[in-house]
């Protein structure tokens, strides 16, 4: 058998003891039972403390199973809660950058699109809430494959089309794109997919720091670049916004 | 949310609401500057009963108003007016000397008046007071609530009647606290919020004395009625100091006017636990012979009052709460559209919520909820799914009876409310319907519109048409269904609503 981690052995070993029925245990319980240093324990069980999976009672200082570990089985977010919660900062990015802004998950190959909320002017527009779009090209797309290690290995085994003269299929260039989308934080689309279209988006993190979707904005390559660059402004909008829909969903700042 | 191209000056909104208090502060475009908000103690002191305090009220606006000026970054210099909205037809009574409330709110919800409005319907009924209101007697409204606590607060009646007492729904003693309390506060009420009274005439929007006389409330208790957007006056003390008082509107009124439904036709649904819908009727109240109420939409100054046909539906979100809490069904509210979305349809069920018997356009209090047309191939999925639509025939009902009342036929649908994120619903909304369903980009109308009435008074907004150019739309859902299964699937409807009825024998 490979060598094994003989601190985690003992964490186990602590939640099963701590499981089953109402059970609170006070330390000397717990590390008597399991024949370790007070000191072992206690350092254990403060880690295990720190990530949720136990509780201390605090009137009697034993300890219990933590919230965390229940939710851990079914942890995913669900995509409708991602939408409730996105709606107010969606709105807001819609208003202040005056384009229309896009929500997005992986969903199989591509990029689904969650929720739209139309450019604030008085045009006819057609809500996109379920289409698709492609992981290569797009911003949103490069966001989710940027930080969510799914998006990346379905980038690998999709079919990257070139829609445009600017769109970048061949791999070394894109895990390129993807290094600059993590060390800046966020990722654009200049006429890659679309021809006189440009987008900008940014990563929503959970409360455990999981990649959970991309906000972004979608626009006239016009109004949304200056000079070829996406506007510094616009990228801010989006950044904040993808910001608080993360604090919203738990996440901490960063 | 701190926005550094928010420019002032501002507009502050204060929502006195069922369960919270808010302040939002606005600028010229509308848009969301700060937010505070505190929640209120509900106060059930018996079965059917709900109270809230109002001293407790009070203190929570003042921290609110004072908490949004604050995340603002701003004083009160930069505020150009203050709005008014709060929860409709909750009743206080205070002393005017000392401005100590003499008993709790009590609140809209509370089923006190019950055996009082029956009695108050003498031989005629519930609708003793419609034709004169737009209302019919229904422990919802004030009216009856300041009749039971003049007859049930102990020498109650003498002071009032000695002129010690003031009467006030949440506007009034809001307005009457800024305006400075004990120290010349203002005792003033809106038409939005009078017409929710049961005591004041619709079309001379003067208090009806034949009304008072037949409840027993003495005229010196009442509040001055004005219009929705004018300088009540100003107010003292606290963070906004010195700004002009200047507008009050009724919650689901304020909805309607943040939503900009200047023109005849117009309508919004607020999409909460219950949903709320208004239609704007123009210059003429319309009386209802479908079940809905008649009510004053708003009073823009010294213009002509706008009417409003109002239907309400009692449980939409709450039964989405019901799904997550009592069935267990769901782990969130969110989650109801993902569990409805697994299926194509509801599979042959349909599930009328008829928890505390059918509202409008039936009022039958013998109906009990149903599930209907269930088969051994129903799943969870479908009844989500069924949970959803009742949701969206409940407003095809309503919408009905508007378009039967008013002769008017819906073009388009503005909705709010937290329901709205739900895209599911909000489609299956526009295939019901046959109309389009419109959300507008800032979710929070009610304060809005408090804001633009007031923004109005002031001269901060020159007229109704720039409120109107503010409006943005977020989203918008078109008819997608073809016309026979929308009229097979609401004859359905229709069926299992029928199941409903007579479930209660015996009444009493």
């Amino acid at each position: 058998m490979a060598r094994t981690i003989q601190s985690l052995e003992r964490a186990a070993a602590m939640l099963r003891l701590l499981a089953g029925g109402e059970r609170r245990l006070g330390l000397s319980d717990v590390a008597s039972a399991l024949g370790l240093a007070k000191g072992t324990a206690h350092g254990i069980l403060r880690t295990l403390q720190q990530e949720g999976f136990v509780e201390q009672d605090p009137a009697s200082g034993r300890y219990q199973l933590g919230a965390e570990l229940l939710r851990l089985g079914n942890s995913y977010l669900d995509v409708h809660e991602l939408r409730a919660r996105a709606l107010l900062w969606a709105d807001d990015l819609a208003r202040s950058s005056g384009e229309s802004v896009y929500l997005g998950v992986l969903h199989q190959q591509g990029v689904l699109i969650v929720h739209h909320v139309f450019r604030p002017d008085d045009s006819r527009q057609v809500l996109e809430v379920g289409a698709m779009q492609p992981l290569h090209s797009t911003a949103l797309g490069k966001v989710l494959c940027a930080y969510d290690p799914v998006a990346h290995s379905q980038l690998l085994e999709a079919e990257r089309e070139a829609f445009t003269v600017q769109t970048v299929t061949a791999l070394p260039d894109l895990e390129g794109v993807l290094d600059l989308t993590r060390a800046r934080g966020w990722a654009a689309d200049v006429e890659e997919t679309w021809e006189g279209v440009a987008s900008v988006a940014a990563p929503i993190h959970d409360r455990h720091r999981m990649p959970v979707g991309a906000v972004g904005i979608t626009g006239a390559v016009e109004r949304v670049c200056d000079d070829g660059e996406l506007r510094a402004q616009l990228v801010a909008a989006v950044r904040d916004c993808a910001r608080a829909v993360s604090r919203d969903l738990g996440a901490g700042r960063f | 949310m701190t926005d550094a191209h928010s420019q002032g000056p501002f507009i502050a909104a204060i929502d006195q609401g069922t369960t919270s208090s808010r302040c939002i502060v606005f600028d010229r475009d509308g848009r969301i500057v700060s937010v505070d908000q505190k929640e209120h103690e509900q106060i059930f002191p018996k079965p059917g009963w709900v109270e809230h305090d109002a001293t407790e009220i009070w203190t929570n606006v003042q921290e609110v108003v004072a908490g949004a000026v604050e995340k603002a970054g701003i004083t009160a210099a930069d505020v150009k007016a203050i709005g008014i909205t709060n929860q409709r037809e909750t009743t206080l009574l205070w002393d005017k000397n000392t401005g100590e409330p003499v008993y709790n709110a009590i609140v809209w919800q509370d089923t006190r008046t019950d055996a009082l409005c029956k009695e108050l319907g003498r031989n005629v009924g519930q609708d003793r007071f419609r034709r004169e209101t737009g209302l019919p007697l229904a422990s919802y409204f004030s009216g009856p609530k300041v009749r039971w606590l003049l007859d049930n607060v102990e020498g109650l009646r003498e002071r009032a009647e000695a002129g010690d007492i003031l009467f006030g729904t949440m506007d009034s003693w809001v307005i009457w606290n800024l305006t400075g309390g004990t120290d010349g506060g203002v005792h003033v009420t809106d038409v939005t919020n009078a017409s929710r009274t049961m005591l004041m005439n619709l079309r001379s929007l003067d208090w009806d004395e034949r009304i008072l006389e037949s409840m027993e409330v003495p005229a010196a208790v009442l509040p001055e009625i004005r219009s929705s957007a004018e300088v009540y006056g100003t107010a003292k003390g606290g963070a906004l100091a010195g700004v002009p008082v200047a507008s009050a509107l009724g919650d689901q009124q304020a909805a309607l006017f943040g939503q900009t439904c200047f023109s005849e036709g117009e309508a919004k649904s607020t999409y909460g636990t219950g949903t709320f819908m208004l239609m704007n009727t123009g210059d003429e109240p319309v009386n209802s012979y479908n079940g809905l109420l008649t009510t004053v939409g708003y009073r823009i100054g010294e213009q002509k009052p706008v009417y409003a046909l109002e239907g309400s539906i009692a449980v939409t979100g709450s039964l989405v709460q019901w799904m997550r809490d009592q069935m267990g069904l769901i782990k969130s509210a969110a989650e109801i559209e993902t569990l409805a979305s697994s299926v194509e349809d509801n599979g042959g069920a349909y599930f009328v919520p008829a928890f505390s018997g059918l509202f409008a356009p039936y009022w039958r209090s013998d109906a009990r909820g149903v599930i209907a047309g269930l088969t051994r191939y129903v799943t969870k999925a479908h009844i989500a799914r069924a949970v959803l639509e009742a949701t969206a025939w409940q407003t095809r009902e309503i919408t009905d009876a508007m378009t039967k009342d008013s002769g008017v036929e819906l073009t388009a649908l503005k909705v709010d409310g937290g329901m709205t994120s739900n895209n599911l619903l909000m489609q299956t909304l526009s295939d019901f319907l046959d109309a389009p369903v419109v959300r507008p980009m800032v979710a929070e109308t009610t304060c809005l519109g408090a804001a633009y009435a007031a923004g109005l008074a002031v001269g901060f907004w020159p007229d109704t048409d720039a409120l109107r150019a503010n409006w943005r739309r977020a989203a918008e859902w078109t008819p997608r269904m073809d016309a026979d299964t929308r009229d097979r699937e609401y004859k359905n409807w229709l069926k299992a609503v029928e199941r409903t009825m007579g479930w209660i024998e015996d009444e009493e």
